[in-house]
């Protein structure tokens, strides 16, 4: 198992550098930009220059390359062209406001999604299972902003049912902040419902099927209780395997959301490095999602090996 | 030679038959029905809506601002006078559009790399699963973002190429996976005996038979390209500015939905949600018809 384990965190840490190598290098095909970005078309080409060189993007690529990576692994990220302040000063804070927002959506969306799928699996072929599939994956495919731009109209501005603000000020209650996320968080959920439940339908309707169950029915054990004890265990596992997957979708849809909110999660740090080409903050912030991504995507097939008898036995031999 | 013909004649009558049969399972399928009717009212509003919108899509008047829905503005007027109806009509040819040939990128270079990987396997089989890994490590829309950030600007030809290359990929292992046990059948080997020369193989003898799979990759990826399209357009990023985009349609005029001003949001989010819905349920009804 711990070997397992090890090679699980190695690969890990190979993807990252690959995306981190891959995120560097695509932020200087077009190098030196980033000086006339901020000084405007009308600059003096001087000043242009010398702000290149304040910055160092006047060094080959490779030595840019090379200094930034050695700094980041020490955890200095380097200063942000557009605020002149050390990157990390903006991305922690603004990252951990993200992650509590996904935090809040995720813990709603997966005992919401599973029980859909497995309500859908128990009743395959009824209206029901119909209504849970087709509508899930219909909502699926709608932009989250879309979901919010609507959410906020009915739940909020109409009905009043739910704060339209999302973030209740540095100070608040959890329970505060959490009822204040509520809004955000269903955008997010109706795009992943559909595909996490369609996974848990799957398993349900697999294991329903499976011989042990029918031997489980044939001994007249009730339906409840079969489904109960031989059927949710059975199809769960895979659930939570395709959960994990779901988390790059999951931080897509924080960006448009974080914005329609006016949430002071990275989302909007994000959208304006991009806009004023800021390569430390888009640098950092690109890496920061890719190790988010790729640790839970670890964890959950640790997880998976640990609670999965049969990759249990196999990884330990 | 005559045997030859007889059975080409008798392959064609089984595929027009079996053809015939798909068509009419998916006329009997109303979400597909519902689907395709939505979808066919967007393409038509593309092709030919700005003939025949009652109001000029860019038109600014700034004496009537925020107006409400009535007889002369459908769908009242947005933040600037604009009038939303046409610019809802108008705004399905730049999505269609560029979600269309993005599409068509990704599912044409997808294909060609996946029957070259599930044919010939070795290498080309190994890059595409490490690009594939790495791709799935980062969030579509991230990668759109960064890629519009190294070309600079928002323009939408390089829009369109990032989402056809985001999606090739993604279609090449579809299609390499359905190619994988196409490649062992008999028909290949006789081919090859033939001494057919592989362009011929993949081109002719596989792609037929490994079509199913590909058009609905190529309808599920639609969708999502509807998706990211309109997430840009809302961002502000990846879209031409001023364009009558549904998502840029949204942004510009979120800040007034609290200020009762919710027709100018609500036409374009619900356009892109039906598009994206529709296309959604034509796949969907594609996929069954193929399952059976």
């Amino acid at each position: 198992m711990g070997a397992y384990i090890l090679r699980r965190v190695g690969l890990a840490l190979v993807t990252v550098f690959l995306v981190t190598t891959a995120i560097f290098f695509m932020t200087h095909i077009l190098p030196g930009n980033a000086a006339e970005r901020i000084l405007g078309n009308l600059a003096e080409r001087e000043n242009v220059l010398l702000l290149e060189k304040q910055l160092g993007l006047d060094k080959p690529v490779l030595v840019q390359y090379t200094s930034w990576l050695g700094d980041a692994v020490r955890g200095d990220f380097g200063e942000s062209i557009q605020h002149r302040v050390p990157v990390e000063k903006l991305l922690v804070p603004s990252v951990g406001y993200s992650l509590r927002l996904a935090l809040v959506a995720f813990l709603l969306t997966i005992p919401i999604s599973i029980i859909g799928g497995i309500v859908a699996g128990v009743f395959r072929g009824r209206w029901i299972d119909r209504a849970i599939t087709v509508g899930g994956l219909s909502a699926a495919v709608v932009p989250e902003f879309v979901w919010a731009v609507l959410l906020v109209l009915v739940l909020g501005v109409n009905l009043h049912w739910l704060p339209t603000n999302a973030f209740p000020g540095t100070d608040a209650s959890v329970p505060e902040i959490v009822h204040h996320l509520l809004l955000p968080s269903v955008a997010l959920i109706l795009v992943l419902f559909g595909y996490i439940s369609r996974i848990a339908r799957a398993g349900v309707v697999e294991a329903i099927e499976s011989d042990y169950v029918r031997t489980a029915f044939l001994k007249g054990l009730s339906r409840p209780a079969a489904i109960r004890r031989h059927v949710l265990r059975n199809a769960l596992l895979p659930t939570i395997a395709v959960t994990a997957s779901m988390v790059p979708y999951l931080v897509g849809g924080l960006v448009a959301v974080e914005i329609i909110f006016n949430y002071p999660g990275f989302g909007g740090l994000l959208l304006k490095a991009v806009q004023y080409r800021d390569y430390p903050m888009l640098q950092s912030a690109v890496l920061i999602i890719s190790v988010v991504i790729v640790g839970v995507q670890l964890v959950a097939d640790i997880l998976f090996a640990v609670l999965n008898p049969r990759i249990r036995q196999k990884v330990s031999q | 030679m005559s045997a030859e013909r007889d059975l080409r004649a008798v392959a064609r009558a089984e595929r027009d038959r079996i053809r015939s049969e798909r068509l009419r399972q998916l006329r009997r399928n109303p979400a597909f029905v519902v689907g395709a009717v939505i979808l066919g009212i967007w393409v038509v509003c593309a092709l030919i809506g700005e003939f025949v919108v009652p109001h000029e899509p860019a038109l600014v008047d700034i004496l009537s601002t925020n107006k409400g829905p009535s007889s002369e503005h459908w769908f009242g007027t947005d933040v600037v006078g604009r009038d939303v109806f046409s610019r809802v009509i108008v705004g399905a040819r730049p999505v269609l559009v560029m979600a269309f040939l993005a599409t068509v990128i990704g599912t044409v270079l997808g294909t060609v790399i996946g029957l070259v990987a599930g044919y010939f396997k070795g290498w080309a089989d190994v890059i595409i699963m490490r690009i594939l890994d790495a791709i799935s490590a980062l969030p579509v829309l991230v990668i759109a973002l960064l890629a519009l950030a190294a070309v600079g600007g928002s323009s939408q030809p390089v829009t369109i190429l990032i989402i056809g290359f985001v999606f090739t990929p993604i279609i090449a292992r579809t299609v390499r996976a359905a190619v994988l046990p196409e490649a062992e059948l008999d028909y290949v080997a006789a081919a090859r005996l033939r001494t057919e020369r592989a362009p011929h193989i993949l081109a002719v003898e596989i792609l037929p038979n490994v079509l199913p799979p590909i058009i609905v990759e190529f309808t599920v990826r639609l969708g999502y390209a509807v998706f990211a399209i309109a997430t840009l357009g809302f961002l502000g990023v990846g879209v031409q500015l001023g364009s009558p985009n549904w998502g840029s349609q949204v942004a510009e005029n979120y800040g007034r939905i609290f200020a009762d001003n919710w027709w100018s949001t609500t036409f374009p989010a619900g356009a892109i949600a039906t598009l994206a819905i529709a296309i959604n349920l034509v796949a969907d009804g594609i996929v069954e018809s193929f399952e059976q």
